[in-house]
């Protein structure tokens, strides 16, 4: 005890981490904090200055009140899901007690839609038009990065059909799908089919261009290597062109994917299609005193889930890569 | 001599916005099976479109290349490049690259166990048993340097190519290749092409050293052969008269006879009196 307090007289410092040490710290979990916090406080008194005909702008606290009520709501809903279908058993096998020869059927359950039903149908729209826009989108990157005849042709289309708004398609896609999409059991809602290609639709373009210029830069010297193998055009493709293009690949689905996501919401908020779009314009028209905090919630979860896809893709990259210490951000 | 490969009158122009570059002009060369020959010059002569041509990655203008009495007009797996900058793929390891080079030349012709045991004979050769299932960026110039010459080698090429293949290694790393280099050639008897900067690396390793002029319309100035016995060793010859006057005859050539005309010096030193200089010449390479 006095040992440590004689040390601590003579150097001071010795109870504070390093320097070193400090900046690991707060460049890794201290500086995001700070900002997280600061942001909530200036979000917290911004919001008090705010009125609007629907009361004060919300908060943080409002908006947290608001996300747990949303999950309650959601397990009631489940909740009466449930009964509901009790209820209709334990009819049923009244009537078949009554009557064995007696048809029963079961009739679904058809409740409004909850927070996190509307979150789940938004990601399952989103990865389906992703998923079929990268199927188109990374094939025709390679045949136009490979081929300076096919970029020609296509370079003028793509250049054009990159900076169309999601919203213009939107009307376009609902009328073919409607017209084209006919069938007495159909498999996919069509409010699914219109969100899903209108997604498709938009993310298709960083894909395809990014591909088209990771396969048409790849180094001269591995090139030259094909060349002095004499590769065929398969084994060129799949062990030259695509590992080096590999990056840039992913750099446009990443882009894609945060596009489709974008474009979704837009969408469904539109089209009112469901999903979580439907869910802010159903708030907004609601339009309670609690309407803009369960909004705010709905951003919150979009820019969260917009992140999470991201970073998926991103452990992705780093998964299929065969540059395990590339760095990836 | 009999002539296994055969460059004759080799001309080759390159586009340009003002008409046509003449970068090399009637270049003429024997070379006979087993030998081993260095193409040395000033940077910018057309010692690598030489080769390139001779590769089959560019195509000569006028003239043509034969080899074994066939034109070479695309590039092919019997005559393979060394590159200058090792060019492995850095997505397979030193085994696999090799491996890509092999399946690709003796597909049914080898039985699996076959090809296996080849790659791993030619990983050998250059000493890289130790690191064959290492990537690129796991091993160091020297090493991706020998996976290169492994891959090339591996080819069983008629003509191996070697376009400065120890220009970007230490002094150290490229004395232990050239001797490398010196026991494959002896032991498996290949015709080599080979381009360099390093006087030394020219008189230790030919047989003939081929000195180019400057371009423009660069062409072949002299030839010069190297009479020394092999095996051959540097530190002895380091020591021998005829291997220092060997080395005198192309330190002549390429600095008293070639000197390049665009020194800094007296470019500033014309420039300075005003003087029309000579135009300043494009380069190639």
């Amino acid at each position: 005890m006095i040992a440590t307090l004689t040390s601590l007289r003579q150097n001071p410092a010795s109870l504070m981490p390093s320097a070193a040490q400090v900046a690991q710290f707060a460049k890794g979990l201290m500086l995001p904090l700070i900002g997280i916090v600061l942001f909530l406080f200036i979000w917290h008194n911004v919001a008090q200055l705010i009125d609007t005909s629907l009361g004060k702008f919300p908060g943080p606290t409002q908006v947290w009140e608001q996300s747990t009520n949303l999950i309650a709501e959601h397990n009631e809903e489940r909740q009466r899901a449930v009964e509901f279908y009790e209820r209709q058993e334990a009819r049923n096998a009244e009537t078949l007690a009554a009557d064995p020869s007696a048809e029963v059927t079961i009739r679904p359950y058809t409740g409004k839609r909850t927070f996190l039903d509307q979150i789940f149908t938004s990601l399952y729209t989103v990865m389906a038009g992703f998923i079929l826009a990268s199927m188109i989108a990374v094939p025709l990157g390679i045949l136009i990065g490979l081929n300076e005849a096919v970029y020609a042709a296509f370079n003028p289309l793509i250049q054009l059909f990159k900076p169309v708004s999601p919203l213009a398609w939107l009307p376009l896609v609902t009328m073919v799908v409607s017209a084209v999409y006919v069938t007495n059991d159909p498999l996919f809602s069509k409010s699914f089919l219109n969100s899903m290609f209108t997604v498709l639709l938009c993310c298709l373009w960083p894909t395809v261009v990014n591909t088209a210029v990771g396969v048409a830069n790849v180094s001269k010297d591995l090139l030259n290597v094909s060349k002095v193998l004499s590769l065929p055009p398969l084994t060129h493709t799949f062990k030259i062109v695509l590992p080096s293009a590999l990056p840039l690949m992913f750099t446009g689905l990443r882009l894609s994917l945060g596009i489709a996501w974008m474009v979704l919401i837009a969408a469904e908020m539109l089209a009112q299609n469901p999903g979580l779009g439907k869910f802010v314009w159903d708030e907004f028209q609601n339009g309670s005193s609690n309407s803009l905090s369960r909004i705010m919630v709905a951003v919150l979860a979009i820019g969260f889930i917009g992140f999470l896809l991201d970073r998926s893709m991103l452990f992705l990259q780093r998964w299929v890569s065969w540059d395990k210490n590339a760095v990836l951000r | 001599m009999n002539s296994y490969l055969q460059l004759s009158e080799v001309c080759i122009d390159f586009p340009t916005p003002k008409g046509p570059f003449r970068a090399l002009d009637k270049v003429s060369l024997d070379i006979a099976q087993g030998e081993f020959v260095s193409l040395i010059g000033h940077s910018g002569c057309g010692k690598s479109t030489v080769l390139n041509i001779v590769a089959g990655l560019y195509q000569a203008t006028e003239g043509g290349v034969l080899l074994e009495d066939k034109e070479v007009n695309s590039p092919g797996p019997e005559r393979a490049v060394v590159f200058q900058n090792h060019s492995l793929l850095p997505w397979l390891t030193a085994y696999e690259n090799v491996e890509l080079a092999v399946k690709r030349v003796f597909k049914g012709k080898k039985t699996k166990a076959e090809m296996k045991a080849w790659i791993e004979h030619n990983l050998h050769l250059v000493h890289m048993d130790h690191a064959m299932h290492k990537r690129p960026d796991e091993i160091s110039g020297g090493m991706k340097q020998r996976v290169g010459i492994a891959r090339a080698l591996a080819m069983e090429p008629k003509v191996l190519l070697m376009d400065e293949p120890f220009g970007a290694l230490d002094a150290l790393t490229r004395a232990h290749l050239q001797d490398s280099l010196m026991d494959i050639h002896r032991a498996l008897g290949n015709t080599v092409i080979m381009i360099t900067h390093d006087v030394d690396e020219a008189v230790l390793l030919s047989d003939r050293i081929v000195m180019m002029t400057n371009g423009p319309a660069a062409t072949i100035g002299e030839i010069l052969t190297i009479d020394l016995e092999r095996p051959r060793r540097r530190v002895e010859l380091s020591d021998d008269t005829h291997y220092n006057h060997l080395r005198h005859e192309v330190l002549a050539f390429l600095y008293e006879r070639q000197r390049k005309v665009e020194d800094i010096g007296s470019a500033k030193k014309s420039r300075e009196a005003g003087s029309d200089s000579k135009p300043k010449l494009a380069r190639t390479a």
